[in-house]
């Protein structure tokens, strides 16, 4: 009895230690790139393009871009993963192929980002002849991405209980009516903290960028979407040559100018911020499913 | 309406395509060491043309630049050293001409510890000696690279197997491109050496003379005697551009695809980049050539004159870019 209650405690003394030293660690990471950072950002930064001189110059082609890039592999992504997901839990027969893709699936989010990269130079870019264009970038950290969607969106579907597609089959509900109105919004929520998780991941991605031929310098941006005339709105800037985030601050930490890594710092600031943005926007739609579900 | 709504996309995903990309562009891509040089000379370019023209530049490195370049991907490419043989057949077999060009010098550095009260200068031979593929695993110490040295640990920091300075080194030093002992740190990004060399006592590490010029309040400069000379010589500025300082110092060049030249933004790009390059290169840390470089180097591009001054057969130690284009007349 006394041994298991040390136990009891001792676990959790562990479990605040464990909790408090990655808190530290972040506070820490995020207390030195505001240090650094915050002094440098400004209006201009947000606003100029990339420049020799390191007062000049701005991110505006850099946070553009990785709000383009985000948008499409959202747009590709979030569809596909869902419904590869959804037809692997719910139509699709459990034998060994299933097991052997599952297994292949689990394998594919753990390769290395670069492999990818390379898979979108050879596909999207060369065979496809998108080019080193926009389109070419969110499809390259789609794929990236696609496994960790699959998976999440698989265990918030096996989480549903079976009396709920029972209930609903019942009721003379077809298969797509159930998984439409009833299994698809109940994990809603599971398969949206599983695309912020991986979007979070493809933002801060380099190395498939720079392989696909993402650019370094680069001062004008894609295509506006909007246009004034008909259609009122174009997706030519898909097209169009661009660069991100990550690659401005690797470049800028690699220079030798102190002031450099002090625009890096900057720009790691707004790499957060769209960072939280997004997820904020998720939990927004996570909460709003949440309140739907009424069993 | 939701299915207007999908038409609608594919209607404008289609009018996008065929629109493509409009205005006038100039692509660059190549090395990374280059890359702050081309920045700056495109940034002012833009700002001359008035935005008429745009330029875009990458770092997929100099091996990496030239891959796309001889596939007539890119206008010019950025290289930290001259072509090599299997980068010429690829232009060639894709009938990609080029004219090379020289835009600046950059010396590479070699540094130690603040601490380090023992090293004066050091010779080609003493590198070697510390750097050689044999060195791996047995030279370890100080004391073995020369008597007078104390008996420290020798801790060993350079750039990673992919840079085009490590590449440069272990040419000039080694006497083979990417021969060199394996038992170092490695680092990609240049501000990693320097913090390895200014926290080990023992540190010696070699990058690009800027990396140095920023930090040397942190790390002691080694001047380096070259091969059957009696004085070493520091990286400097001048020691550079007189190209006193030697083996280490080497050009910095970029490559025009003759069919480009074609184009007048491309040609006035070029113009302007040979005009103001110098300058520019100071601005970002590298060292101009000397003006009768730039003349030369401008008359070649005017008449056109393709090929490699190196004969395409990769860097070559302790040459004056000057004396090379003035031969070829």
């Amino acid at each position: 009895m006394r041994t298991s209650r040390v136990a009891d405690r001792a676990f959790q003394v562990w479990g605040l230690v464990a909790t408090v030293s990655g808190l530290f660690v972040l506070g820490w990471l995020l207390y030195t790139v505001f240090a650094d950072g915050l002094q440098r950002l400004s209006w201009n930064f947000l606003v100029s393009f990339p420049s020799r001189k390191p007062e000049q110059a701005g991110i505006l082609s850099a946070w553009v871009g990785t709000v383009w890039l985000m948008a499409v592999t959202l747009a590709a992504a979030f569809p596909l993963g869902v419904a590869a997901g959804t037809y692997l839990e719910e139509y699709g027969k459990k034998n060994r192929l299933a097991g052997l893709i599952e297994m292949n699936i689990a394998n594919l989010a753990a390769v290395p980002s670069i492999i990818y990269g390379l898979l979108g130079l050879g596909l999207f870019v060369r065979v496809l002849h998108m080019g080193r264009s926009v389109l070419a970038g969110g499809l390259t950290l789609a794929i990236l991405v696609l496994p960790v969607i699959v998976m999440a969106t698989r265990e918030s579907l096996r989480a549903i209980p079976p009396s709920i597609r029972e209930a609903s089959l019942a009721l003379g509900a077809t298969k797509w009516q159930t998984v439409r109105h009833q299994i698809l919004p109940a994990a809603m929520p599971g398969i949206l903290t599983g695309t912020i998780l991986a979007m979070s991941r493809a933002i801060g991605e380099t190395a498939p960028l720079i392989t696909i031929g993402a650019l370094t310098y680069i001062a004008f941006l894609p295509a506006h979407p909007v246009m004034a005339e008909f259609p009122f709105l174009s997706l030519k800037g898909l097209f169009d040559p661009f660069t991100a985030l990550p690659i401005q601050v690797f470049n800028w930490v690699s220079r030798p100018q102190k002031a450099f890594s002090t625009n890096a710092a900057a720009g790691i600031i707004v790499l957060l911020a769209i960072v939280f943005f997004m997820n904020g926007v998720a939990i927004l739609i996570r909460n709003h499913y949440r309140k739907k579900i009424r069993w | 309406m939701k299915r207007m709504t999908l038409c609608f996309a594919l209607a404008t995903i289609v009018l996008g395509a065929v629109a493509g990309f409009a205005g006038t562009l100039i692509k660059v891509d190549g090395s990374s060491t280059v890359f702050p040089i081309t920045e700056a000379v495109a940034e002012e370019f833009q700002k001359a043309e008035r935005g008429r023209v745009n330029v875009t530049v990458g770092i997929s490195g100099t091996g990496g630049g030239f891959k796309k370049f001889c596939t007539g991907e890119t206008d010019i490419s950025d290289a930290s050293r001259p072509i090599k043989p299997s980068e010429v057949t690829l232009c060639a077999k894709n009938a990609v001409d080029y004219i090379e060009l020289p835009v600046a010098y950059d010396g590479i550095a070699v540094v130690v510890n603040k601490a380090n009260t023992w090293v004066d200068q050091l010779t080609v031979e003493e590198l070697k000696k510390m750097w050689a593929p044999e060195a791996t695993g047995k030279v370890m110490k100080w004391s073995q690279i020369r008597a007078s040295f104390p008996d420290k640990p020798l801790v060993l920091f350079g750039p990673g197997t992919d840079s085009g300075t490590f590449d440069y080194f272990t040419e000039a030093i080694n006497g083979k491109s990417m021969a060199s002992r394996t038992d170092f740190t490695p680092s990609e990004d240049d501000n990693v050496l320097v913090q390895g060399v200014a926290s080990e006592v023992g540190g010696l590490g070699y990058f690009g003379v800027a990396y140095y010029e920023e930090n040397q309040d942190k790390l002691k400069v080694v001047p380096i005697i070259p091969e059957g000379g009696a004085k070493g010589h520091e990286p400097t500025y001048d020691n550079i551009k007189n190209a006193v300082y030697q083996p280490l110092s080497r050009p910095l060049f970029i490559y025009v695809n003759k069919a480009s030249v074609k184009k007048p933004e491309v040609k006035r790009f070029i113009e302007f980049y040979l005009k103001n390059g110098g300058e520019l290169s100071k601005e970002v840390g590298y060292i101009a050539l000397p003006d009768l470089a730039y003349d030369l180097a401008a008359k070649r591009f005017a008449k056109g004159i393709t090929g490699s001054v190196f004969g395409g057969q990769g860097a070559q130690i302790g040459v004056k870019v000057e004396d090379l284009l003035a031969k070829e007349k």
